[in-house]
């Protein structure tokens, strides 16, 4: 039995309705419990910023497109070097870094659960691989579903519980833990170099819409009963304009869960353009904010940009080689069987640069723009907006208008007549902040009853202890003091072990892989399914058999069984 | 008598997992389904029973608790220690490879840096269109083999992955698709190609110049005959490319081990991403042993590097050339070598295997090879697939699990690292 107590710490727990409260968090065998004996060690966090560990639940760190976007990046390799030290590995790599690097990153602005957000199905066991490696935070992932042509076909042929035993097993097979669509219907067009451009209109050979891939999932997804919703990429990333097709999209999801949302929109800033090109590229956060507010069921994450070098990854193939053809960098591709696509590009963003600029005041529009925080979660796709360790820095400019005028004033000003960013005057509070890094993420993926993302008895011991003293600091003039306090933690508690004191990481080997199995009786299991089979063995290019995810590859997991109609 | 049926072989980068073992008395009496080359390895004898090491000129048996102390104390005490090899054994011994490289200081990499390494710089300058072998089957109707001969080198890639196997989108795949070969002679894949392009050795760079200019609408500084190539045929090719649904190049060590080495390869490469703006391309390595594409997405997640890491100075290091290992050993400046799971035996320059012989080398690997006479010590263990198993990708990235089929008292690679890796970490204190 190990025993810790915190004591002193001014505790913020927005899931529990602690607002702001100076006391103790006891600690048993990894758990948050009631109390504890006289023999617990004690950790003093008197006047420091006591917070569940907090959840990233869109990031890009485990799995073949992050480590390609390593192995054709030297470059990056280089910019993020460290040494083995104590019980840390060597790592490598700024805005991709190798499996240690973002796992003790993380560790360092205390993190401690991480959603990969898109895997591919074929390639499952190389995510589930990196993320044994990946030591000092549990780990799930977006399985994808875009392309899938059995899901395809299911969908044309209106037969959603079909639809949902094949998620069901690919879920199960792959290990996954939700429903990625990424570009729903572009991807499968991809494989012959097309895309889908509306979702209205019907791809080719499935003759399926992307609308009527959406809607099917997300019926699918709710039979099923997961834990999280449908998790969408919008089509028309980053197009000018594309901003129609957003809302049109949000007027499509129906509301099917009472429990939490129905839909989680990912990286919405990048979904957010008005204008007809790049001349008249502008903001249209307000028209996408004013349609989330008026959608409950509806969670997005900013995938907000920041200024710098980084790399895009995405199993949007398509808007990927459409960057590229602006950027003339470096251009990786890779289509998957068991149908996805990924592409990566390193890109620089700048100040200077129009387009840029406004994509960065998006993404803070839309934090401030939509009124529920536990709506608009803050993430920065990472790596695609800006790598992770960024975020203090995003805290910062949600925190402090100040700051946010102060950053404006190095932008190219014409970015003034383009975006609404100036004349918002909403600053952040240390509950909002609590709430937009961990609490919304914990409901928005349905893990609060698995103990994430709260501090009541019962729950995980995932605490971030934060050296900084909110009764003496003003986050409005203060932001230097905010970005170094969110960047370090004093304490990163990880089932009840400090993982990162300070920033100098411990070895733990506690992570484990949340994953689902929903029950489904035999005449919806694929895997018994003869035509399922047939069609498996005859189109891809490994058996079946040697297909899902051994035991060996989630050595510690958590199996979340559903229960579902089927 | 016992039949396992979706046993991965372990030879070729195909990785090919249909395959049929009869198994009788703990022992492999059949391979069904796999080339002549997986089913040699599989039927394969000549393995050591025992470690085994020189002294005074002479092979002695030694116990494996010997064989790890003598493996410990040798790289602890070497300055400049390398760590070869890797694409012959799985991911999870790969893993522990690093950590204990780490640990030491060393100098670790794999067969890479003597096959592909120069396609992966190209990828690094320019990036890599590419796609699964399962996308090139199901919609590929042009086919193009450039520097490489997969009838001998890669039996089944045609079978499985290209020129006969079926489609989704295609109703006659066999009718439907045209092959391309392009080579310095006529190997027995161009005997089967549609159109077989010889290239004068040496050529390719300016042959594939050609096409990005022809596919660029510049075919009229094309003159006549370019390496050996006429410019009719050339233009011949440039429209097949363009005109194909999905078009998938493969290439081999004739492109990348040939004069241009990494040049040829990004040519190739931007050739592909133009041809991306007519219709849809992709361009695939072909990867020669079973799990080297698996030791560079290792090395990758683990140190930022596909290949020759350097860890002399605590942080990762990356220079091939520099910090490959043909280049530490031909520069002397190695003083103890462990090769684990491949032959440099047989593949190195004559003055990198001399050195090999004056430095303490030990061998990791279940059969005698051509390094074996080199080495002080080698430490037989499992065979991927026979009787050990693990992790491993192919060519294309897909990750497989590779199963055994046999019980026996050899450790696997991943167990016999570990041990030596725990005995480091006991000496040095850690």
């Amino acid at each position: 039995m190990s025993e810790l107590l915190i004591k002193n710490g001014y505790v913020i727990d927005p899931i529990n309705n602690i607002h702001g409260e100076v006391m103790d968090i006891a600690v048993r065998d990894g758990k948050i419990v009631e109390s504890v004996g006289s023999g617990a060690e004690i950790i003093d966090a008197h006047g420091m910023l006591t917070l569940p560990g907090g959840i990233d639940s869109h990031t890009h760190i485990c799995g073949t497109k992050v480590n390609f976007g390593r192995y054709m990046s030297p470059e990056d390799m280089r910019a993020g070097r460290t040494t083995r030290i104590g019980d840390m590995h060597a790592t490598s790599g700024y805005s991709v870094p190798t499996t240690y690097g973002n796992s003790y990153r993380y560790a360092r602005m205390g993190y401690t659960t991480l959603l990969e957000g898109a895997m591919a199905p074929m390639e499952a066991r190389h995510t589930h691989e990196e993320f044994q490696y990946t030591p000092l935070q549990d780990c799930m992932a977006n399985t994808l579903f875009d392309g899938n042509w059995q899901a395809l076909q299911a969908i044309h042929d209106n037969d959603i519980k079909r639809l949902a035993g094949i998620i069901a097993w690919y879920l199960t097979a792959s290990r996954g833990f939700s429903v990625k669509l990424t570009n729903p219907g572009g991807t499968e067009a991809w494989g012959f170099g097309h895309d889908a451009t509306c979702i209205h209109k019907r791809i080719e050979h499935f003759n399926v819409s992307p609308r009527e891939i959406i809607t099917g999932m997300i019926e699918a997804n709710e039979m099923l009963n997961l834990p999280h919703s449908v998790h969408l990429h919008c089509n028309n990333l980053g197009k000018p304009g594309n901003y129609l097709c957003t809302l049109d999209t949000y007027n499509s999801i129906p509301d099917l869960n009472d429990k939490r949302q129905s839909l989680y929109s990912t990286h919405v800033q990048y979904h957010s353009y008005g204008g007809t090109s790049w001349h008249d590229f502008c903001s249209k956060a307000e028209d996408i904010a004013r349609s989330v507010n008026a959608k409950p069921h509806i969670v997005i994450d900013t995938g907000q940009v920041m200024f710098g070098k980084t790399t895009t990854m995405t199993a949007d193939g398509p808007m990927e080689f459409n960057l590229y053809r602006l950027y003339h960098n470096k251009w990786s591709n890779h289509d998957v069987e068991l149908e996805t696509g990924s592409g990566v590009i390193p890109v620089l963003y700048r100040r200077k640069n129009l387009v840029n600029a406004i994509m960065w005041a998006i993404g803070l529009e839309l934090a401030l723009l939509i009124d529920s925080p536990w709506q608009c979660i803050l993430a920065t796709d990472n790596p695609n907006g800006a790598p992770f360790v960024k975020y203090p820095e995003v805290m910062a400019l949600l925190m402090s208008s100040t700051y946010r005028d102060a950053e404006f004033a190095t932008v190219d000003p014409v970015t003034e007549s383009r975006v609404s960013l100036p004349a918002l005057d909403r600053e952040f509070d240390w509950e909002e902040i609590a709430i937009v890094t961990r609490g919304a993420q914990a409901r928005a993926l349905g893990l609060v009853d698995h103990g994430k993302g709260h501090l009541a008895p019962g729950a995980d011991a995932d605490i971030a202890i934060y050296p900084i003293d909110v009764s003496s600091t003003d986050p409005s003039k203060e932001y230097e003091t905010i970005i170094n306090g969110f960047a370090t933690t004093d304490y990163t508690i990880k089932m009840g072990h400090v993982v990162s004191r300070k920033g100098s990481c411990s070895v733990d080997h506690s992570n484990r892989t949340f994953w689902v199995r929903p029950r489904v009786s035999d005449n919806y299991d694929m895997g018994r399914d003869p035509a399922f089979i047939d069609s498996f063995n005859k189109y891809y290019s490994i058996r079946m058999a040697n297909y899902p995810v051994q035991e060996e590859y989630v050595k510690r997991h958590i199996c979340i069984e559903t229960e579902t109609s089927l | 008598m016992q039949k396992i049926e979706d046993m991965v072989c372990t030879f070729c980068g195909c990785l090919c997992d249909d395959v049929t073992l009869t198994v009788e008395n703990n022992m492999i009496i059949a391979a069904d389904n796999c080339c002549t080359v997986g089913n040699a390895k599989f039927m394969g004898k000549n393995r050591l029973k025992t470690p085994i090491r020189k002294k005074d000129g002479a092979w002695e048996k030694v116990s494996y608790e010997e064989a790890i102390d003598y493996t410990v104390e040798t790289l602890l005490n070497a300055d400049r220690p390398l760590m070869f090899g890797w694409s012959g054994t799985h991911g999870e011994a790969q893993c522990i490879g690093i950590h204990m490289n780490e640990l030491i200081g060393g100098v670790i990499d794999s067969t890479t840096s003597v096959c592909h390494g120069p396609s992966i710089l190209a990828i690094q300058e320019v990036g890599h269109p590419g796609c699964t072998l399962g996308q090139v089957k199901n919609r590929a109707d042009l086919i193009i083999y450039w520097g490489s001969n997969p009838v001998e080198g890669h039996p089944r890639h045609m079978s499985r992955y290209t020129v006969y196997a079926d489609g989704y989108f295609l109703e006659n795949a066999f009718k439907e698709r045209k092959v391309i070969v392009v080579d310095v002679r006529e190997t027995e894949s161009a005997k089967i190609a549609d159109e077989f392009v010889r290239v004068k050795p040496g050529g390719d760079y300016a042959v594939l110049s050609a096409l990005r200019a022809i596919v660029r609408g510049k075919g009229d500084v094309v003159p006549e005959s370019v390496a050996g190539v006429s410019r009719e045929q050339l233009f011949r090719v440039a429209d097949l490319c363009t005109s194909c649904k999905f078009g998938a190049l493969f290439f081999g060590l004739g492109l990348t081990m040939v004069k241009g080495k990494y040049k040829n390869v990004s040519n190739a490469i931007e050739l592909v991403d133009e041809l991306n703006r007519h219709t849809k391309f992709t361009l695939t390595p072909m990867r020669g042993h079973w799990n080297v594409y698996g030791s560079n997405e290792v090395f990758t997640w683990m140190t930022g590097y596909p290949y020759a890491v350097d860890f002399c100075r605590g942080v990762a290091f990356y220079n091939p050339g520099e910090t490959s290992a043909i280049d530490i050993l031909a520069r002397k400046e190695c003083d103890a070598c462990l090769v684990v799971a491949s032959d440099p035996g047989a593949h190195f320059p004559r003055a990198c295997v001399e050195h090999l012989k004056d430095i303490p080398t030990i061998v990791i690997d279940p059969f005698q090879s051509l390094t074996t006479p080199v080495a002080d010590l080698q430490i037989p263990v499992g065979v991927t697939g026979i009787d050990a198993e693990g992790a491993a990708y192919r060519m294309d990235g897909i990750p497989l699990k590779v199963n055994k089929v046999l019980h026996s008292d050899y450790p696997g690679d991943a167990e016999i690292l570990s041990r030596i890796y725990e005995r480091m970490m006991e000496v040095k204190g850690q």
